[in-house]
């Protein structure tokens, strides 16, 4: 999604001469519409993340709205005591762009997996947390968060394209809900949407039906949607290129707990740190128990505990019962 | 006896108004940090008999500070009370309940551009100012003051580099060469000499100046080119704790806050000095 994101922010820049562009001395082709269309407004920090965001901070504070640009795992977490004290602490408008969701930088291995950024940045209050399900909600959620008066970590995924049903919209705070009812709701951040729409697919030439709900912001959280959505489900499975901590899973969880809704959750997303284990794309969402045939099988794990304690009539274990 | 001039007069009422803050109010909320504050008493009266004298904190186009050893704040809220910015009544807050006069700089109280107490980061902070000032046509210059110890961060030498490669000639950045950090002298704990190559390698305007004269830092600072060129650092050689001799290049008061005798004693040298 980063040549819909550049295109995107192009087109703001071309109406808003507040944006700045920095860059990490990451996205070689793929920064230079904006860097050949505004040269003085584009600035390679080099190797720097630190001082980049630091930079940002001081840019932002003199009214201009600096965008950093790097690999997630870097914009994430490299400088992050910067974005703490800086744009979080000051409520500026710095946007922290990372690039690479989960395993998206696949080959490259674990530093390049960005699997617990989401976490660290829900910690931040105030902070808008995005992260696009499909290339047709980058722009529109550019443009939502660029008139934002305090800070925002945007999320791309490395892959483009479009997910069946969901339409190019976006807005904070809201989720998107694709498929009807059910007693089964798959939950998904960002461009996991793809697995958990073919993931329903499977579980329906099973005879199983299942809703798909697209988490596209997480900060602010769709609270509301969610409990939409979650109301009369049963199972709901989260679905991550993430740890299973801290992000979309953590989120529901807080959902169903704060609301008291009677809904199981399963949490699908990385469990521990996949070292030593890299590959395609596909590969690494299979180790991760992210491909649809994993999600798919999740679920069917489940229904299967439950129609056998249903047989064998264990009601004891309320664990184990949806 | 050197000739005195208006500039110099003022300064040294304003390090002297310093002083006395950082003693009575680190004494009165029982804290620590009296050694480095007393260290850039000289630097910030400097700053704020000159080019900071008529800084109105409502003005977007005013110079910014950026205090990166936001451990010495007393020694800031000092010169903001001298300066007339800050009330006794607000002094009086410092550290307590519900102040916005915490043990580091924030942002909250007027007259502060930028929270601060992780070191390493001003610099970065009074870049990010000066390029905006660049990008935005205007003359408001970004200072930063520094501690010698947070040299020991890399996302110093980040920022060094970007603002030599850009030249970014608005930016000020004076470190407060006292040779000590929280555990040791620095030429013990990581030297950093020779400073002022270091520096000069990293391409920048490299200034060095006893810290604790008033007359050599205004001289200083107003001899310093704004109109193109590569950033500006003061390497302000200043001893630790100046103006309490008992004090002075003692590690200790990094941390420690004073017991009655020591306040009695500290407080009858400083009003022996300004007589």
């Amino acid at each position: 999604m980063r040549r819909e994101f550049i295109e995107a922010l192009v087109a703001v820049a071309e109406r808003d001469e507040r944006v700045v562009l920095l860059t990490g001395d990451l996205g070689f082709a793929a920064l230079e519409p904006f860097s050949e269309r505004f040269p003085d407004r584009f600035f390679n920090a080099g190797v720097a993340e630190q001082n980049m965001v630091g930079m940002a901070t001081g840019l932002a504070e003199a009214g201009l709205t600096p965008y950093v640009y790097s690999i997630s795992t870097f914009a994430s977490m490299r400088g992050y005591e910067f974005i703490r004290n800086g744009p979080v602490l000051h409520d500026l408008p710095v946007r922290i762009v990372g690039v690479g969701e989960g395993a998206d930088y696949s080959h490259n291995g674990i530093t390049h997996y960005a699997l617990e950024d989401v976490a660290l940045m829900r910690a931040q209050p105030g902070l808008t947390l995005v992260n696009p399900a499909s290339s047709g909600q980058v722009a529109p959620m550019l443009r939502a968060v660029q008139d934002l008066s305090g800070p925002a970590y945007i999320r791309l995924s490395k892959l483009s394209g479009s997910v069946p049903g969901l339409p190019d919209e976006f807005e904070l705070g809201r989720a998107h809900r694709i498929g009807a009812g059910g007693s089964i709701a798959i939950v998904a951040l960002g461009a996991m949407a793809s697995n958990a729409v073919a993931a329903a697919d499977l579980l329906a030439e099973r005879g199983v039906q299942a809703s798909v709900i697209v988490v596209s912001s997480i900060t602010p959280a769709p609270i509301e949607d969610l409990i939409a959505g979650l109301s009369g489900v049963s199972l709901a499975l989260s679905v991550e290129a993430h740890y299973v901590t801290g992000g979309v899973g953590s989120l529901v969880a807080e959902v169903i707990a704060e609301n008291g809704l009677g809904c199981r959750l399963i949490r699908a997303g990385a469990q521990a740190a996949p070292a030593g284990v890299s590959g395609s794309l596909a590969y690494m969402h299979e180790q991760l128990g992210i491909s649809p045939q994993r999600l798919a099988d999740r679920v069917l794990e489940a229904l299967q505990v439950r129609s056998e304690a249903a047989v064998l009539q264990v009601p004891n274990d309320a664990a184990v019962l949806l | 006896m050197p000739m005195t001039d208006p500039l110099t007069d003022t300064a040294a009422r304003i390090a002297d108004s310093i002083r006395r803050t950082t003693i009575d109010q680190s004494k009165r909320a029982n804290v620590g940090h009296i050694g480095s504050a007393l260290s850039i008493a000289d630097i910030l009266a400097a700053l704020f008999a000159g080019p900071l004298a008529d800084v109105d904190p409502s003005d977007p186009d005013r110079h910014r500070l950026v205090l990166s050893k936001g451990h010495a704040v007393l020694a800031l809220y000092g010169a903001l009370h001298a300066c007339g910015r800050l009330t006794d009544a607000e002094l009086d807050t410092y550290c307590g309940d519900g102040s916005h006069l915490a043990g580091h700089p924030e942002h909250t109280l007027e007259g502060i551009d930028f929270s601060t107490g992780s070191l390493g980061q001003g610099l970065s902070l009074a870049a990010g100012c000066a390029l905006a000032a660049r990008l935005q046509g205007s003359e408001r210059i970004a200072f930063t003051v520094m501690s010698d110890a947070e040299l020991n961060e890399g996302s110093v030498w980040e920022a060094a580099m970007f603002a030599a490669h850009h030249q970014l000639s608005r930016l000020v950045a004076i470190v407060d060469v006292n040779g000590q950090q929280a555990l040791g002298y620095t030429r013990d704990v990581l030297d950093l000499e020779p400073l002022a190559a270091r520096w000069e390698s990293f391409g920048w305007d490299v200034h060095e100046v006893d810290g604790n004269d008033l007359r050599a830092l205004g001289d200083t600072l107003q001899s310093l080119r704004m109109d193109g060129g590569a950033p500006h650092v003061v390497l302000a050689r200043t001893v630790f704790g100046k103006g309490v001799t008992f004090m002075e290049n003692r590690i200790e008061w990094h941390y420690l806050p004073q017991t009655d005798a020591e306040y009695a004693l500290a407080a009858a040298e400083l009003e022996r000095g300004e007589k």
